[in-house]
């Protein structure tokens, strides 16, 4: 009736320009749009081109804004003038900062490079600094992947040449059943939302595993609550479900997999249990159109999955009947390992008959036609539309390796990896183990080390072992305690170093890592062994170098710092030789750029790298007259090549910027990736897209993008034989043996064909709930603590408890309980949550902050409420009594085992604040505004 | 006694799949991005990084268990911005006529430079779909992106509430509800879109779809029915050495 | 709700302000002179100085006069106009007692009315509230013109009107404590229509949507323990009604008999009046699993 309306201007104008960059909240890498007004970021948002988010952002990448903008960013160079842990220091000049860590660094070099142990943390640029680490010579570098999943990538990597991970990802657009273990956020975190988005349209099946439920759990149409560190169990009982009503893909495995090779049968042999091969080391199968002896990858070859072959006395056997003889048995019924998982048999047998039906009774055939490795051509690829991820909820266990291998077998026994609607690889993945480097840890003074530091061992002689048979590494990383170590052992540096096990360093360098808080096991111990003297009073670790953008609790640690800029002020490059931001069916890179320029004096680390390595005169940092080699990262961005032709980055390569993978350098490079939107990607063929580890016309596509250097198919390994290899040692072949102390550990947990061990319940006998951590989606790590927007979100966490504990305790949601390990104890508030695993009590991950860090105000709730569940967790496992040193690693690989935690909980009064409370540390940037209300268009 | 438009020509509005809603909270960042940057006043935040951090947000996610008879419980994630009610009790208690409905397309708005800040509007919604900005004083409420989804600055695919631009889950659709042809309408249609407090009379115009079936795969002794899978983990044979039998039998086939 | 000082004590002495005018308009007490001056403006400190309290409830008070537009619709905006109203009327009225010596009767009548439909619109900015099942009754405009009526009669000396007055206003005052405890409960709105999963269960809150704070925890879910509010109320029927009552009952020191009695009546007022706030349940609550 009296209707009016005001006049309003639905066309405002949204920014002056659009600067396409990378996100860096998190590890997936999205593609961003920075609008920019008046020179200054006014909004970000997805960019709909770019392959890994299609326009979607998550929260942290919307709330970049307010990281880029954050009052904790560091303003210029520091050193230290109060004692460690203090926070006081000295703002200097770079100059004087690269000095001194010139200084500090170049006697060791000449003298003993391995005195310095470099080690980076969730960085996407480790090719760049392991490349620098071996310029330097020392062997002591690994980034972060030994306390994050490396068991994941490890076993996937040995198992079928490609994890889960960020390595591979389901064929969204065809799966039909979907299983998900163990998996919180991931690093995937954008296309798995967008994944699970298609599933969920076309009405397709998403099964949670996972003792938590909530986030990608709770849209789960079902949701198996697991006990934690079963998982092993669990599947390994869905596959002796699947081997016993034969639903298994015989053709794929006789194809595809090693279950046709043959194997040393005789427990006499010292062999016993390796392959037959040939001359040329390749594997042997029975063909079965001619009954004869082969390598397995002739043309017209017809591997035999159940024929056996006598030779010199000596019976062989297909892998697949020792497969047969394993997991047949009883043990592995779902009856067996029902309570153990905290899942009714019937209902695990569901599950397998769900997965059966859906593999074989929902088959598909895609019209690609493609040719094989023994040149066998195929009308149609055959899609088996079931598909498996899984994250750190399996690996992050001492049984982890085992667990993720069993996954694999499970996948490939349905013939469901690289098939459509199954598991795919992304580029430059599949590459199997033994394409992957070696570990390599020759150390020559003032010389360069002899090779890439980290890589894939295939045996006792592949260890990083002195000629005593001491560790080379300070991680102890490819020794007996862990041959498999892939990544390092980042979380036993600082442990090692204090206790000159097995030997003192001197200069700890480390990158973007808080590792005096939330990224350590057992913090409080890390901070007393960071700042511990010896008789003499000088530190135990007598020097510490790091490089953080912000004002971190590890930043109060350092002697020196070097300060970084924001994501958004730097060159960075996601390479292909790295962690890329391929897709199933694409290779692709990406770059970041300074869309801003750094208002303060901070520089991007590998920029102040390249000047370091010019200092200190390291090859490849040099050129022929002693003269800085790359000016800064773009720089070396741009002008490095690994091999002839082949850099960082693979786009627009050539002097005409045309050339995809192989090509001379581009001075024009980056701009082109600025033109291109910051990413470039080369999509597969349409015959090249499935079958990658045997399809020819992928094999070529690969080789012509400089993936390999040329074509190498190879089976994949259900029978894990460089795990044999250490058994074999363990038993007392070959010349390289393990201390007798790991003898039997070695025995029991590298067997060839995945098994389930539980994880060392040694010292923990009365801690019977399982305490886990989970990532918020919309927080990253500790550092989206500082973030205006993300911290109103989540500023401090509770432990949650399952519905019965909470009544057998007597608690009520906002009450506080001790909780304690065998190691530590904390104080905190407690919550009730029902969709929980009735053996299992949770929290949010490092919401918890030390007083005086990331520029929040010392009454913060992160402070007084927030805690982290690190204080229970420790490095070693509880003393044996026998002097060593054990590990809370996987025996294999050495992945911290974060969720082995288990603990007891109390009803106690509420404290002033959480505890334990840390004494404060100073800050070194200006105090925080109040309140904020900002518009930068106005 | 309304100064509500009698019709309004089309019904936009968002519909939100709690199927599908992971709990990322993506479209509350992105919303609390534009609209700082965009519509009226920024979203300002008090004690950004002390002791009681609170700021305006126009978009929020809640998350409920629920608690079925037989079974484990569910979790839900539960987004909530405003529903642009069809009769919005918000603009009725306005004192100064600040608060309106738009007649073009529904879309409820806050006149900022009309708004005395009296709250009353914020009272009168059931939903809590309205914020009073504590540095400007002036009230706060989805705009439904007017400012995005007209933009001839913007590109035509981008002209979209930037929340549902973002959501990585798929899990929010915007579209005219008043039409039902409109993809949104159908997915209400097919899927069972509810709307929220229909008992308060508010006729809100952005729907809920109900999460699906959950936990339905389950042994035949859990749920009582036959077990329609059973015959798909028939064993071949039993024991390592019949499979080993089976084996050869089957492999002959191939 | 938040129980605002503002508006607590806005709502509370412009009822009594204008309830007094309300009486002064039918010439009870039929006073001129001076002593009609000290009533008025002992009614205008108390209706307008609510008034003025109340703007310091707005984001935007420069703006005020804004809220005169849309008196078609708003309650609020209907306030604006009624109090204007009758405090222009009045004061016309009160010219004409003191300064002239003469009662104008029609305007006094005018006035009254619209005194007691200042009070009136003000109760339905409540009583309107759909979201605030406590408030959303016929009882809570009974509850404020009762309070506001004997209020006034209390002021203007009434004394035997004031005493069944205040006896009313007390009964109506528990009735509507009464009918509010159950109004939630009854106005089916609850955490299965809230958000319409109670076809799969019962539900409940899990985590909230932010650890922070945000405007409506502040403002709509103020939550007062069962105990701390029976015990309020007792104070409040008290001292609103029952304490009035004796005293006036009292046959020494009458003046200071009434005084104290207004003294504490305008107290148990406003305990009564921070109770109705602190004890409303908005609905917006159950969101948040505050209800
Ligand atoms: N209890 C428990 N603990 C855990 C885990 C768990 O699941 N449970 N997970 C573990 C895992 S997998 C990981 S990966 C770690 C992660 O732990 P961290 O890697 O320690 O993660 P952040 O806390 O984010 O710390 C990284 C540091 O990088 C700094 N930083 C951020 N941006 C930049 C930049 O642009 N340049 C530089 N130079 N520095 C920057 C931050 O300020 C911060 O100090 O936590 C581990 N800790
Ligand atoms: N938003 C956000 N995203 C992130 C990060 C972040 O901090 N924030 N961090 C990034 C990093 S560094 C990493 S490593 C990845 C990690 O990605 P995720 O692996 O998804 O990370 P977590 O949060 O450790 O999740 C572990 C999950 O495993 C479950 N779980 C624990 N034990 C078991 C078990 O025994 N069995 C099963 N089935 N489940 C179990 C836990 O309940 C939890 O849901 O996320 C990356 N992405
Ligand atoms: S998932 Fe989020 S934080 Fe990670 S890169 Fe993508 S947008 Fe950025
Ligand atoms: S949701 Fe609330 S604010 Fe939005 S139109 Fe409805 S009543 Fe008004
Ligand atoms: S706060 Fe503003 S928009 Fe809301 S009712 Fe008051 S004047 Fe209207
Ligand atoms: S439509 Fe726009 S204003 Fe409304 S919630 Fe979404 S982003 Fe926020
Ligand atoms: S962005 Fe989408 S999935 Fe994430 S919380 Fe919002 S609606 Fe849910
Ligand atoms: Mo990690």
């Amino acid at each position: 009736m009296t209707h009016s309306q005001p006049p309003l201007d639905l066309s405002p104008k949204v920014s002056d320009e659009v600067r396409k960059t990378t996100c860096y909240m998190c590890a997936c890498r999205c593609g961003i749009n920075v609008h920019m007004k008046k020179g200054k970021v006014a909004y970000i948002e997805g960019n709909r081109d770019h392959p890994v988010n299609r326009g979607v952002l998550c929260a942290k990448g919307s709330a970049g804004i307010m990281q880029h903008n954050s009052p904790a960013r560091l303003r210029n160079p520091m050193k230290r003038v109060g004692p460690r842990g203090s926070g006081e220091f000295e703002a200097i000049s770079w100059k004087e900062a690269l000095q001194i860590a010139t200084d500090w660094l170049a006697p060791l070099r000449r003298e003993a490079p391995e005195k310095l142990a470099f080690f980076t943390g969730r960085d996407q640029s480790q090719s760049f600094t392991g490349y620098w680490a071996q310029q330097f010579g020392t062997p002591n570098y690994a980034a972060h992947g030994g306390f994050c999943s490396v068991n994941m990538a490890t076993a996937g990597i040995y198992t079928m040449g490609g994890a889960f991970w960020e390595f591979g990802q389901p064929d969204w657009d065809h799966t039909k059943l979907f299983m998900l273990f163990g998996v919180a956020e991931d690093h995937d975190s954008n296309p798995i939302k967008m994944g699970l988005a298609k599933l969920k349209k076309r009405g397709a099946r998403v099964i949670g595993v996972n003792p938590i439920r909530t986030g990608y759990n709770a849209i789960a149409d079902d949701w198996v609550g697991i006990t934690p560190g079963t998982d092993g169990l669990f599947i390994l009982s869905l596959i002796h479900c699947l081997m016993k009503a034969g639903k298994i893909d015989l053709d794929y495995l006789a194809r595809y997999t090693d279950a046709p090779v043959l194997l040393n049968s005789d427990p006499r042999s010292p062999d016993y249990g390796l392959q037959m091969q040939d001359e040329d080391g390749k594997a042997l199968v029975i063909d079965r159109t001619t009954g004869k002896l082969t390598p397995f990858d002739q043309p017209g070859v017809r591997p035999d999955l159940a024929a056996t072959y006598r030779s010199a006395g000596v019976t062989h056997r297909p892998v697949f009947h020792q497969m047969a003889e394993q997991y047949l048995g009883e043990d592995y019924t779902p009856e067996a390992v029902a309570d153990r998982c905290g899942i009714p048999a019937p209902r695990i047998r569901a599950i397998a008959s769900e997965l059966a039906r859906v593999a074989f009774d929902e088959a598909f055939e895609l019209d690609h036609a493609w040719t094989d490795f023994r040149g066998e051509h195929h009308k149609t690829m055959t899609g088996r539309p079931v598909s498996f991820h899984a994250m750190r909820g399996i690996s992050a266990h001492a049984n982890g390796f085992q667990t993720a291998r069993a996954l694999h077998v499970l996948q490939i026994i349905l013939g469901t990896v690289e098939v459509p609607g199954g598991f795919r690889f992304k580029p430059p993945y599949p590459k199997p183990a033994t394409a992957h480097p070696k570990p390599h840890c020759k150390v020559t003074p003032g010389a360069p080390l002899d090779g890439p530091h980290l890589g894939f061992v295939q045996g006792p002689e592949d260890l990083a072992l002195e000629p005593d048979g001491s560790p080379t590494r300070i991680d102890k990383a490819f020794t007996w305690e862990n041959p498999m170590s892939a990544h390092g052992l980042m979380h036993m540096v600082i442990s090692n170093a204090h206790a000159g096990d097995p030997y003192k360093i001197d200069t700890l360098f480390m990158y973007m890592a808080n590792m005096s808080w939330n990224s350590s096991m057992n913090p409080g111990g890390v901070m007393e062994m960071l700042t511990d003297t010896d008789e003499s009073g000088d530190y135990v670790i007598p020097r510490i170098i790091y490089s953080d953008a912000y004002s971190s609790e590890m930043v109060a640690y350092a002697d020196l710092i070097l300060p970084d800029t924001t994501y958004l002020e730097r060159h960075d490059c996601i390479s292909l030789l790295d962690r890329p931001i391929s897709e199933a069916d694409a290779a692709a890179d990406a770059i970041r750029w300074p869309v801003v320029q750094p208002n303060r004096d901070v520089r991007g680390f590998q920029s102040a790298l390249c000047d370091l390595g010019a200092k200190l005169g390291l090859p490849g940092f040099v050129n022929d007259d002693g003269s800085q080699k790359y000016k800064d990262y773009a720089d070396y961005i741009t002008h490095h090549e690994r091999r002839p032709g082949v850099g960082p980055l693979a786009g627009f390569r050539g002097k005409d910027g045309t050339k995809a993978g192989r090509g001379e350098a581009n001075p024009e490079q980056i701009d082109c990736y600025i033109e291109n939107g910051g990413f470039f990607v080369n999509h597969i063929p349409d015959g090249a897209r499935y079958y990658k580890p045997w399809n020819a016309a992928y094999q070529d596509w690969a080789v012509g993008m400089s993936l390999y250097d040329s074509p190498q198919p190879y089976l994949f390994s259900l029978y894990a034989e460089p795990l044999r290899r250490f058994q074999l040692a363990a038993e007392g072949h070959g010349d390289r043996q393990p201390p007798d102390h790991l003898r039997e550990r070695i025995k029991q947990t590298m067997t060839p064909l995945p098994s389930w061990y539980e994880s060392d319940p040694h010292g923990t006998q009365g801690y019977d709930i399982h305490a886990l951590t989970q990532r918020p989606m919309a927080m990253y790590h500790s550092w989206g603590g500082q973030n205006a927007w993300l911290r109103q979100l989540h500023g401090h966490n509770p432990l949650y408890l399952p519905t019965a504990l909470m009544r057998e305790k007597g608690l009520h949601d906002g009450d506080w309980a001790r909780v304690s390990s065998p190691h530590g104890e904390i104080t905190v508030p407690v919550k009730e949550m029902a969709a929980l695993n009735p053996k299992t009590v949770w929290t949010w991950n490092a919401i918890g902050k030390r007083k005086g860090a990331w520029a929040l105000e010392k009454d913060a709730p992160e402070v007084t409420k927030g805690f982290l569940l690190n204080h229970l967790i420790h490095e070693l496992l509880p003393a044996k009594g026998d002097g060593l040193r054990w590990a809370n690693s996987d025996p294999i690989t050495g992945q911290a085992a974060w969720f082995d935690l288990k603990v007891k909980i109390e009803k106690t009064d509420a404290p002033a604040e959480s505890k334990p409370q840390i004494p404060p540390q100073r800050s070194p940037v200006p105090p925080p505004p109040k309140d904020i209300a900002w518009k930068v268009g106005k | 006694m309304t100064t509500l438009p009698q019709h309004t020509d089309r019904k936009l509005g968002l519909v939100i799949d709690l199927d599908t809603c992971v709990g990322c909270h993506a479209c509350v960042i992105s919303c609390k991005g534009w609209n700082t940057e965009n519509y009226g006043a920024p979203l300002s935040d008090q004690s950004a990084y002390g002791a009681d951090p609170s700021g305006t947000f126009l978009n929020r996610v809640h998350s409920y268990e629920v608690q079925p008879e037989v079974g484990t419980a569910h979790l839900v994630h539960f987004p909530k911005s405003c529903l642009h009610c069809d009769d919005a009790p918000c603009v009725t208690v306005c004192p100064t006529g600040a608060s309106y409905k738009r007649v073009e397309d529904g879309i409820v708005l806050v006149n900022e430079s009309d708004c005395i800040g009296c709250g009353l509007c914020a009272w009168a919604c059931p939903y809590g779909a309205r914020e009073m900005d504590v540095a400007e004083g002036v009230m706060k409420k989805c705009t439904l992106c007017v400012d995005r989804i007209y933009n001839e600055n913007l590109p035509e695919e981008d002209r979209e509430p930037a929340c549902v631009r973002t959501c990585p889950a798929n899990a929010r659709h915007f579209g005219d509800l008043a039409d039902p042809n409109s993809a949104v309408s159908q997915l209400v249609a097919e899927r069972g879109g509810v709307d929220l407090m229909p008992e308060q009379g508010t006729k809100p115009v952005n729907k809920y779809l109900p999460p699906r079936a959950r936990d339905q795969l389950q042994g035949p002794e859990d749920s009582g029915e036959i077990d329609v899978l059973a015959p798909f983990l028939a064993p071949v044979d039993t024991g390592p050495k019949g499979f080993l039998g089976w084996l050869d039998r089957t492999l002959e086939k191939l | 709700m938040h129980p605002a000082p503002s508006v607590i004590l806005f709502s509370s002495l412009s009822g009594l302000g204008f309830g007094l005018l309300a009486w002064l308009g039918i010439g009870l007490p039929a006073v001129t002179g001076w002593v009609a001056f000290v009533f008025f403006t002992l009614a205008y400190l108390l209706a307008v100085g609510g008034l003025i309290a109340s703007m310091f409830h707005l984001g935007h008070p420069e703006r005020a006069l804004k809220a005169f537009t849309q008196w078609r619709s708003s309650w609020l905006s209907r306030e604006a106009w009624a109090s204007v109203a009758a405090l222009l009327v009045m004061a016309a009225y009160g010219a004409g007692l003191v300064f002239f010596d003469a009662r104008w009767w029609p305007l006094g009548v005018i006035g009254a009315a619209l005194s007691l439909l200042t009070v009136l619109t003000t109760s339905m900015i409540y009583t309107q509230m759909k979201t605030v099942p406590r408030w959303h009754s016929l009882w809570t405009p009974a509850n404020f013109l009762s309070l506001s009526i004997a209020g006034g009669a209390l002021l203007a000396g009434q004394v035997t009107e004031a005493m069944v007055l205040l006896a009313l206003a007390g009964v109506v005052q528990i009735v509507t404590w009464w009918q509010g405890d159950q109004a939630l409960a009854s106005s089916g709105t609850d955490m299965a229509t809230a958000t319409r999963l109670g076809d799969i269960g019962s539900v409940r809150a899990f985590e909230p949507p932010h650890t922070g704070s945000n405007y409506l925890l502040r403002e709509f879910v103020y939550v007062l323990g069962r105990k701390h509010a029976a015990k309020l109320r007792i104070i409040a029927i008290l001292l609103m009604a029952f304490v009035p009552l004796l005293l006036l009952l009292s046959p020494v020191l009458h003046h200071l008999a009434a005084a104290l009695a207004v003294l504490s009546h305008a107290a148990g007022v406003l305990t009564a009046r921070w109770l109705f706030f602190a004890q409303a349940e908005h609905v917006v609550g159950l969101y948040y699993g505050k209800r």
